[in-house]
């Protein structure tokens, strides 16, 4: 079994859109649920990782700090988990249901270099 | 309280309470950010929860991630306009810290002076009652599409286009000054009493719907009633008319779904409590001399 991390990206809301109302905002909180749950039950769940805030900083060099990356950029992450499996071909395949993907995210799997 | 009930459930009562305060912050200009920094906070709530679980204070928690939220977005805004107008550098606030209040008393002053925003003059009947439905009840456009038997767009374009005006017209989120107050008061009694009605002689066939809109205009006046500025005589009328009528409320419609008459009515449906409270407030409303309106449909009622 390898380790592997699964970071959520999602695009803002587009500003025409008719904002979801709220049993549309709780019913998005089921699929999350279910899919944990699932991938629990079949012990690929290793950590149910991180939400992240919107602010961040990016230290480069020479003392260089700048403020972002904001969130209208798609490339911001949104959150991460880490499950296990047996290749980043089975890691995908259980990335094929995550929730983010219904609403316009994506999700990037990356596998975590083991050290033994 | 079931899980899935949860966050309608906060919905209801927080949505309202986050946007008047954010409003009360940042003016009636940034309305749409505001409105878009709730509903991104609660679409975070619905991701988060479901692979977290519940925070130990979920209202804590929106209140602490739309802050945040409304600190990124509005630092943000300050560095562009900064960039794109330098003149406008010494008007942008980029460098106060940003702070906001979420004590009870400003989450009640700031849903009061929303009300008084609301009702200003320069929008129409019509679209204050969809605005207040949306902005002070938490209500979906879908809700309020169904409760004024129209279509979601038609609404939508109607509530969108309220809200530029109010930016146009740079309505200040504030209570009027003294003699203006009983103006103004004036045009909110109005729109709560439309809405009070709106629920009580709607024809629209959602029986929920209809009562809980009687109970949120109820709640709206209650606040008038809270705050000593407002509280006065004619507010105490309204109140009192609005708790006769709905102490009925049961009694009115039959199985089936039809109006029965007063002389008909099954007595013992009728809501007592309902009854006491609003002779308590016409008796609080009979202090000084004013007679309004409805201290007339009151006293009928």
């Amino acid at each position: 079994m390898n380790e592997f991390l699964l970071i959520f990206r999602r695009e803002t809301r587009k500003e025409d859109n008719i904002p979801p109302s709220p049993e549309q905002i709780q019913a998005m909180m089921k699929p999350w649920q279910d899919w944990l749950a699932v991938l629990s039950a079949k012990d690929h769940l290793v950590s149910s990782g991180n939400q992240l805030a919107h602010e961040g900083k990016v230290i480069k060099p020479n003392n260089l700090v700048t403020n972002g990356p904001y969130v209208e950029i798609k490339e911001a992450i949104g959150g991460y988990i880490i499950i296990q499996a047996v290749s980043i071909e089975a890691a995908a395949e259980l990335s094929k249901d995550c929730p983010i993907l219904s609403v316009g995210g994506s999700v990037e799997v990356r596998q975590i270099v083991p050290m033994d | 309280m079931q899980d899935q009930d949860l966050i309608p459930h906060l919905f209801r009562t927080e949505h309202r309470k986050m946007i008047s305060v954010l409003c009360k912050r940042f003016g009636m200009e940034n309305i749409q950010v505001a409105e878009d920094i709730v509903s991104d906070t609660f679409l975070l709530a619905a991701e988060s929860w479901g692979l977290k679980g519940m925070p130990n204070n979920p209202t804590a928690w929106l209140y602490a991630i739309s802050k945040n939220k409304a600190k990124d977005v509005f630092k943000h805004l300050a560095v562009f306009t900064n960039k794109i107008a330098p003149k406008l550098h010494q008007d942008a606030a980029e460098n106060q810290p940003l702070e906001i209040d979420w004590s009870l008393k400003n989450i009640h002053d700031s849903q009061l002076t929303m009300m008084f925003a609301i009702c200003h003059s320069s929008i129409s009947t019509e679209a204050q009652i969809g605005l207040s439905l949306n902005l002070l009840c938490g209500f979906g456009v879908d809700e309020i599409a169904d409760a004024f038997l129209s279509n979601r767009e038609t609404i939508y374009k109607r509530l969108s286009r309220a809200k530029e005006k109010l930016k146009a017209e740079k309505v200040k989120i504030e209570l009027p000054s003294g003699s203006e107050i009983n103006q103004r008061l004036d045009r909110v009694m109005t729109t709560l009493y439309l809405l009070f009605s709106e629920g009580y002689y709607s024809t629209s066939q959602n029986q929920t719907l209809r009562k809980e809109l009687c109970i949120e205009a109820m709640r709206l006046t209650l606040m008038l009633i809270d705050d000593p500025r407002t509280d006065l005589p004619a507010a105490n009328a309204l109140l009192s008319l609005m708790c006769f009528h709905s102490s009925r409320f049961d009694a009115r419609i039959n199985a089936l779904g039809d109006l029965i008459l007063y002389e008909e009515q099954d007595e013992k449906l009728w809501n007592n409590e309902l009854i006491g409270k609003g002779q308590y407030y016409l008796n609080r409303s009979s202090r000084g001399s004013e007679i309004s309106k409805y201290h007339l449909e009151a006293a009928i009622a």
